[in-house]
């Protein structure tokens, strides 16, 4: 993987720039030592390591504001890092750059239920903003899967979604306002408890822009009231085919889950044999899930059922009890895990129409032959997000090349047909180099052009999202301020 | 005049402006600007429609009525419930998609669906040098890269000429319902809506009307969900006030400000935190108040010239001038200075020359 060579000059900053920063933060907010800049070298893509040159832990505005301004009069690079969960190496260092992390900035501010907002500090794990109102029954809606550890921060860097963004949308709608430090140590404060922008939509921008236009502080997020109870229940078909063509059905039908998710036999054969949640061993398996009063739930079911039949199901069942419901996710939930148990694996994130689904299953089936390599596939099905899981041997050499060359081509056969190369984890590094693929060189320089506007000299997290080679110029900038 | 029928002769036109234009889609929602017209009607139709994925894909110039019949027919619709300013601003013309979306046009059920940028998966756009870009796509899930889509939205042309738009639609409702709770004030109406809207029951508008003393709420769905719900939330709202239930569909009316037709004045748009509304709302001493979102969006029918942020004073929030002498007073909330070095920094690079409705935004 190829990352810019760390700037020699830079390097030799290093005394100077400990003593600035310390200046600035307390002692035990700048971290210089090897044995403890280590823990900082990757996120969750930890294929690719390398200790950063420092790490700091600013816990207010104002001290994320003074490191930046130190790092930009100083031009060294810096890359924020929220909870480290990336799984498209969002936060992961160079040798002469200084990650940001947030980690200390995890207060939850105010709590407003009568305009149905939360004030959080963007260190804040996202589990934890809807631990804050569950009391009062509301919830956060966006919910990753990693959402135990990820920091608001890394959410709205990288727009996450979650199981249930068919209904509730992505971060990106459930984000009211920010309070960011730009580059050069700027503090701006955009939207709060209003609705819409009273300009250009800059926070539009702003979320899923991989910390290169910012560095997020504080966030205004919109809080739900939870619905009274939901129900999910599990379909088996003998055709993924079927199983999409009935997905469709139930979408035209007018019927809107909170859940559609997918799994195919090498995944269902995974889960089994690890959560023995009791799945039916068939092709294609689908979780549906429906929320509302326990009549209104029933009324739901009975339409989807309805349309479930007439794609004659291997079998369908409905759950009768919250443990029931319990079991029907627990092989879902434990996928990833499942499927840790039996090999390495990369997860891929690659989106597509939904009514592509067959012919992108087909397609990946026979590269799968083609590069000798299993793969089991998890899908929302409500909104296209694939999750291919390729199981590869990280002890075998070679092993790891030929999956990152087999999820390139998956990817590129998602934009082939529509969609797109990442629904939720972002670009980071993991991408870079396909985003040729999907975008023409001037829509990548449109993107470009919006960073220059906030950071003229590429100082934060210069080397994702977009091609070195693209990118070049504008990372020059900062060398050459020297 | 300049009216492109394709997204090449719109290129072509586009580089070879000398002299900045305003880009016109159907003319109804009162933009200001130069003389000269950009008028992008020509590039219409649908050119993509897949009710089982959600998904419509349409030229800017496609004509809302079009897109609205198409999906009317499969049992679906533009959630965001565009408003139509026709009556608002005594306008004729045919509202375009590409209108909306520049103007991220967005009606009563935004409290509970989203606005129209939240149902925005895909741009195609002219910048001002007169290349096509793209960004975004066909499909929900999209975090490949920058979202200059969210930011195409609501930038009123000034960053570009809408060519092509991809939409995420949902099914419509099998019905609805509204109810009516009598309440003496904004402040009290204000409360009930927000009971309202922090109950499960799924509210899909919340508005006010001072003249008709109503709190109004609505509630879509499946029939026996509906009933359900309406009456749960009549017995939630009856410590408010005596709570009717309404056979006519007022929302159409609350969506494109009926009350204000016909009637002499400005217009303005304010939005604010809802539970800042009332307060917000006497300040302005207007002649009319129309409250939306629960009371985070209020409409304002001021006397002639009168300066409405002059006397909002310092708010969280901001006002737009929809109907009013533009030279008078700016029709966008003036930014704090970062933000404002921002916004004039993306405009100088979508559109370096200047030449897409210029000064219009700042």
């Amino acid at each position: 993987m190829d990352m810019p060579t760390p700037n020699p000059t830079v390097l030799a900053k290093k005394p100077r720039l400990v003593q600035r920063l310390r200046q600035v933060l307390p002692d035990d907010g700048v971290i210089d030592d090897l044995s403890e800049t280590r823990a900082y070298e990757c996120d969750a893509l930890t294929a690719y390591r390398c200790p950063p040159l420092l790490a700091v832990l600013p816990a207010s505005t104002q001290e994320v504001s003074d490191v930046l301004r130190i790092c930009h009069e100083e031009g060294v690079p810096v890359v924020p890092r929220g909870s480290g969960t990336s799984l498209a190496g969002g936060a992961l260092p160079t040798a002469d750059s200084v990650i940001l992390g947030v980690a200390r900035m995890n207060e939850v501010l105010e709590t407003d239920y009568d305009n149905r907002v939360i004030r959080v500090q963007s260190g804040r794990t996202n589990l934890s903003v809807t631990g804050a109102v569950e009391a009062e029954d509301f919830f956060y809606a966006p919910d990753p899967s990693s959402q135990l550890a990820c920091a608001i921060a890394g959410n709205i860097a990288m727009n996450s979604g979650g199981a249930h963004c068919l209904k509730y949308g992505v971060t990106t709608n459930n984000l009211l306002g920010v309070t960011m430090v730009l580059m050069d140590g700027t503090v701006v404060e955009i939207g709060g408890a209003h609705l819409d922008a009273g300009g250009l939509d800059l926070l539009g921008v702003i979320c899923g822009s991989e910390g290169q236009l910012g560095v997020v502080t504080e966030a205004t997020l919109r809080i739900l009231r939870k619905p009274e109870g939901a129900r999910p229940v599990l379909m088996a078909f003998d055709s993924n085919e079927v199983a999409g063509a009935c997905v469709s059905d139930i979408i035209k039908a007018g019927v809107l889950p909170v859940a559609i998710e997918f799994m195919d036999r090498l995944c269902i054969e995974a889960c089994e044999a690890f959560a023995k949640a009791g799945y039916p061993q068939c092709e294609a398996l689908l979780i549906v899930e429906v929320e509302g009063s326990e009549a209104e739930i029933d009324d739901q079911l009975t339409r989807i059922i309805e349309i479930a039949r007439r794609h004659n199901p291997l079998e369908l069942r409905e759950s009768q009890s919250a443990e029931e419901s319990a079991r029907i996710w627990l092989g879902r939930k434990s996928a990833f895990g499942a499927m840790g148990q039996i090999n390495d694996y990369m997860c891929l994130d690659g989106t597509i129409p939904v009514s592509a689904l067959p012919m992108v299953l087909r397609r990946i089936g026979e590269l799968s032959q083609e590069y000798g390599l299993k793969v089991g596939n998890v899908f929302h099905a409500g909104d296209g997000n694939m999750h291919p899981l390729i199981l590869f041997d990280a002890n075998k050499p070679g092993d790891l090349e030929k999956c990152e060359a087999f999820g390139a081509d998956i990817l590129k056969l998602c934009v082939d047909a529509g969609g797109c190369l990442t629904g939720e984890h972002g670009v980071g590094i993991e991408k870079r180099d396909l985003m040729l693929h999907q975008y023409a060189a001037e829509d990548l320089e449109a993107q470009m052009a919006v960073k220059d506007v906030f950071d003229p000299h590429w100082l934060l997290n210069p080397a994702k999202v977009f091609p070195l080679s693209v990118s070049e110029s504008r990372r020059a900038v900062q060398v050459a301020a020297e | 005049m300049l009216r492109p029928e394709s997204e090449a002769e719109l290129a072509q036109i586009v580089a070879g402006l000398t002299a900045p234009v305003r880009i016109r889609g159907g003319g109804t929602r009162g933009v200001p600007g130069p003389k000269a017209e950009l008028d992008i009607s020509g590039l219409s139709g649908i050119t993509l429609y897949e009710p089982g994925a959600l998904t419509l894909v349409a030229k800017a110039g496609t004509p809302v009525a079009e897109i609205e019949a198409a999906l009317a027919a499969e049992g679906q619709r533009l959630a965001f419930e565009p408003v139509d300013h026709r009556g608002l601003m005594g306008t004729g013309g045919t509202p375009t998609i590409g209108g909306v979306v520049a103007g991220n046009i967005s009606g009563p059920r935004r409290i509970q669906a989203g606005a129209a940028r939240d149902f925005l998966l895909g741009v195609r756009y002219v910048d001002g040098l007169g290349q096509v870009i793209s960004n975004g796509g066909r499909v929900m899930k999209n975090v490949t890269g920058y979202d200059l889509v969210k930011l195409m939205a609501g930038s009123w042309g000034t960053l570009g000429v809408l060519s092509e738009v991809s939409l995420k639609v949902l099914p419509k409702a099998e019905t609805q319902t509204t109810l009516a709770i009598s309440v003496p004030d904004a402040a009290s109406a204000v409360r009930a809506l927000s009971a309202g809207l922090g109950s499960p029951y799924e509210v899909t508008g919340a508005a006010y009307d001072p003249a008709l003393g109503q709190a109004l709420v609505r509630i879509e769905g499946f029939e026996a969900s509906v009933a359900y719900r309406a009456e749960a939330l009549s017995r939630l709202f009856a410590p408010f006030g005596t709570v009717a239930r309404l056979e006519d569909d007022p929302w159409p009316g609350i969506r494109d400000v009926a009350p204000f037709h016909g009637r002499e004045g400005d217009v303005w748009r304010i939005s604010v935190k809802p539970g800042d509304a009332p307060e917000l709302a006497a300040r302005c001493k207007a002649e009319a108040l129309l409250f939306d979102w629960g009371g985070g969006l209020i409409w304002a029918l001021m006397p002639e010239g009168a300066d409405l942020r002059g006397r909002l004073g310092e708010f969280a929030g901001h006002a737009t001038l929809i109907r009013g002498d533009r030279r008078q007073h700016a029709m966008f909330q003036p930014e704090s200075a970062p933000l404002a070095a921002l916004t004039r920094g993306l405009r100088q690079r979508f559109d370096p020359k200047g030449h897409f409705n210029p000064g219009l935004m700042g």
